[in-house]
């Protein structure tokens, strides 16, 4: 079903409807076509209606929908999150835009203490549909601010569904299921998938939560990757199948509910674990993961411990300088070759092939 | 009886429900029936009142964990409300949500919040989608939101009154100005005592209501919600002085405190409006109304002690919507 070639992994196509378009696209078309499939759902958050619409994902609703469904907002997250709960209670169903994931600190009152407590708290009285389009930076001098992934913070708390991701098929299926799910749902795009194209249907489709993917099958190894970072894991898989080495690439796509079916019969499989998260390790996704995977296979396989290993951001805020931001990620090569030592045991780097091609990691220029 | 002795025994039979009700939590609360926090609005009736007569049954109030005396005057279940002080199953929201959480959304009564200012920008939400239900309908319903000096210190606030303002929403903001946040009184709090001219600095219209008047808030609020049902005016701000009777959380009298002063006391019991509107009316009349009252409350504290308190399975029940 997927095909990894070096720069542009894409879904092959499965009928020939599908046509090839980016990430940012999908995003769009789930957008409108929900819009105008139910007449409650309605876009709002800073700058969604301006000239640049959101690096193009809400260009054009703005017309199509009007200025009642679609509008920018006072530089108020709190109150518009709050607001954007009022209104899901009301009946109406929210999307609420930030352009970075970073400035959800600002409405974090409002989506743990309301949003995800509501439905509970009141008894199943109110519902709470609403769904938070946050994006993460990276690269181009993002820096500590404009780069963070917060997706760890909000897999800690009951009530939230949490989508992450990692390619524009899925991002079209995740964002209607986002929409027509009746709680409140933290939808985390990449700002560095926004370019990356894959096959899409331009039917209305549903992916599911809790339901993992796996992209390429293979024998040696899982390696579980987050967000952007299922780019660098199949890349990653690419150096490692020029050495008769094989991984499991699986995207949880959904991190809250988790599907750790997938990953424990993978793992069953394969023997070895890697968990790749676009974030930090402390209290992070892979902690989660990895504490799963114990608890679910306590005695390990076959009598002997699971060797495992988890790679994410370096334990330091981001740096803006590109040397230093480019140890602060793992990258397919660091990926692959831990993956290589979880296999071989060896930590000689010589089979590994120099940097060579262009990702949309160098591509990417700002200003924004 | 003439119609405005018709609202005066209406208002002083629900303001009297708040205070017994409330007396009967202070009567119990040491043989801890109600295992749960309580902010007590003894002494404030008249605002939560004077706002909620006035208004429509399909009209919406939002709340803060000083919502009893909401939840009573906008029509909320009683002895749902009891059972749910008593931590039973057949409580407003089962049990799960105690006094600082009270719901009722069939009587519009929103879910109160314990986080000072975080049911505002909700009420805005709601109006919003009030404004868009009125374009299909034809029928303006308005929100009400309650909340005390306190909560305008917190940013949401004033963001969300910059943003209903913007949008013209349909919601009448009630500042239940009691002068105190816990322990912490007005002048060591705020830089301007001036609390409408900072909102009206939005283009907000506001009103400031002295000495908790009954019949002049019911006023405001009957004129003022007629004002944006017809599209007159978009949102308003009220002001209302008032002042806590109890300590700020359970059920003493803490004037005695450093923090207070006894002749303010004195001086509000003075200005209490169920004592005004008990003389307003004919002994006959205070009389059944005490005596219905009284029914009222012994069925609910019925109600409560007879429901059970929740299986255990309810633990996991309604973390997430289907
Ligand atoms: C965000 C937040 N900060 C602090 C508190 C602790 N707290 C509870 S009630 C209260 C006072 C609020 O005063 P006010 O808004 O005037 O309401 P009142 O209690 O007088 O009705 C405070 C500070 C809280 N619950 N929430």
């Amino acid at each position: 079903m997927f095909m990894p070639t070096e720069e542009k992994p894409v879904f092959t196509p499965c009928d020939n409807k599908q046509r090839l378009i980016r990430y940012v696209d999908a995003l769009r078309e789930a957008t409108s076509q929900e819009m105008a499939n139910d007449e409650r759902v309605f876009l709002f958050g800073l700058d969604v209606d301006d000239h640049k619409g959101i690096q193009g994902s809400t260009l054009g609703l703005l017309e199509q929908f009007g200025p009642e469904r679609v509008f920018g907002t006072p530089l108020s997250e709190d109150a518009m999150t709050g607001f954007a709960v009022g209104a899901a209670m009301a009946g109406l169903r929210p999307i609420h835009v930030h352009i970075r994931m970073d400035f959800m600190l600002l409405a974090i009152n409002q989506l743990i203490n309301m949003a995800a407590k509501s439905h509970y708290m009141y008894n199943g009285q109110v519902n709470v549909p609403l769904v938070i389009r946050t994006m993460i930076g990276r690269s181009w001098g993002q820096g500590a601010q404009h780069s963070q992934a917060l997706h760890a913070l909000f897999m800690h708390i009951p009530g939230l569904k949490i989508f992450a991701p990692s390619n524009a098929h899925d991002a079209k299926g995740c964002l209607i299921t986002a929409i027509r799910d009746n709680n409140p749902v933290i939808f985390i795009e990449h700002r560095l998938l926004y370019s990356t194209e894959g096959y899409v249907s331009p039917e209305v489709y549903t992916v599911p939560f809790g339901k993992a993917r796996t992209f390429v099958p293979g024998h040696d190894i899982t390696i579980v990757a987050i967000s952007h970072m299922v780019m660098e894991a199949l890349r990653a898989s690419k150096h490692l199948e020029k050495i008769g080495l094989s991984a499991d690439i699986i995207d949880p796509i959904s991190l809250r509910p988790l599907d750790m079916e997938t990953i424990v019969n993978s793992v069953k499989k394969t023997g070895r674990l890697l968990i790749v998260d676009n974030g930090w390790l402390t209290c992070g996704a892979s902690s989660e993961i990895m504490a799963r995977m114990i608890e679910l296979l306590p005695e390990g396989l076959n009598g002997k411990a699971i060797p495992m290993a988890r790679m994410g951001f370096a334990d330091t805020p981001c740096p803006t300088t590109k040397n230093l931001e480019n140890l602060f990620y793992p990258s397919s090569h660091t990926i692959a070759e831990k993956a290589y030592t979880l296999i071989s045991g060896k930590t000689n780097t010589d089979w590994l092939p120099a940097a060579t091609s262009k990702t949309e990691i160098d591509a990417f220029k700002g200003p924004f | 009886m003439t119609q405005d002795q018709a609202l005066i025994a209406r208002l002083y039979q629900s303001m009297l429900l708040i205070r017994e009700l409330e007396q009967h939590i202070v009567d119990v609360y040491h043989t801890d029936a109600v295992k749960s926090p309580v902010h007590l609005s003894i002494g404030q009736e008249s605002v939560a009142v004077g706002v909620c007569d006035p208004l429509n049954s399909d009209d919406i109030v939002s709340n803060t964990y000083r919502c009893h005396a909401t939840y009573l005057a906008k029509g909320g279940d009683i002895n749902g409300m009891m059972a749910e002080l008593y931590g039973k199953k057949h409580g407003c929201a089962g049990g799960k949500a105690g006094s600082m959480h009270l719901v009722d959304i069939k009587h519009g009564i929103l879910g109160a919040s314990a986080v000072v200012g975080t049911t505002i920008p909700i009420a805005a939400g709601y109006a919003f989608a009030l404004q868009q239900e009125a374009k299909k309908t034809g029928k303006q319903r308005i929100v009400a939101s309650l909340f005390g000096d306190g909560a305008t210190e917190e940013g949401v606030f004033t963001e969300t009154i910059n943003f209903a303002m913007l949008k013209k929403l349909p919601i009448i903001f009630i500042c239940e100005n009691n002068q105190l946040a816990i322990h912490s009184p007005l002048r060591s709090r705020w830089a301007s005592e001036h609390i409408c001219e900072r909102v009206a600095s939005f283009g907000i219209r506001t009103h400031q209501v002295k000495n908790a008047d009954i019949f002049e808030l019911h006023q405001l609020i009957s004129k003022e919600a007629e004002n944006i049902r017809n599209g007159i005016s978009g949102p308003v701000f009220i002001e209302c002085e008032t002042y806590r009777w109890l300590e700020h959380v359970g059920p003493g009298d803490d004037h005695h405190e450093e923090y207070r002063d006894p002749n303010e006391l004195a001086l509000w019991k003075n200005k209490d409006q169920i004592a005004r509107l008990a003389n307003m009316l004919a002994p006959h009349e205070k009389e059944k109304i005490n005596q219905k009252v009284a029914a009222l409350i012994k069925n609910a504290v019925a109600f409560a002690e007879q429901s059970p308190y929740p299986d255990e399975e309810e633990l996991f029940t309604h973390v997430y919507a289907n």
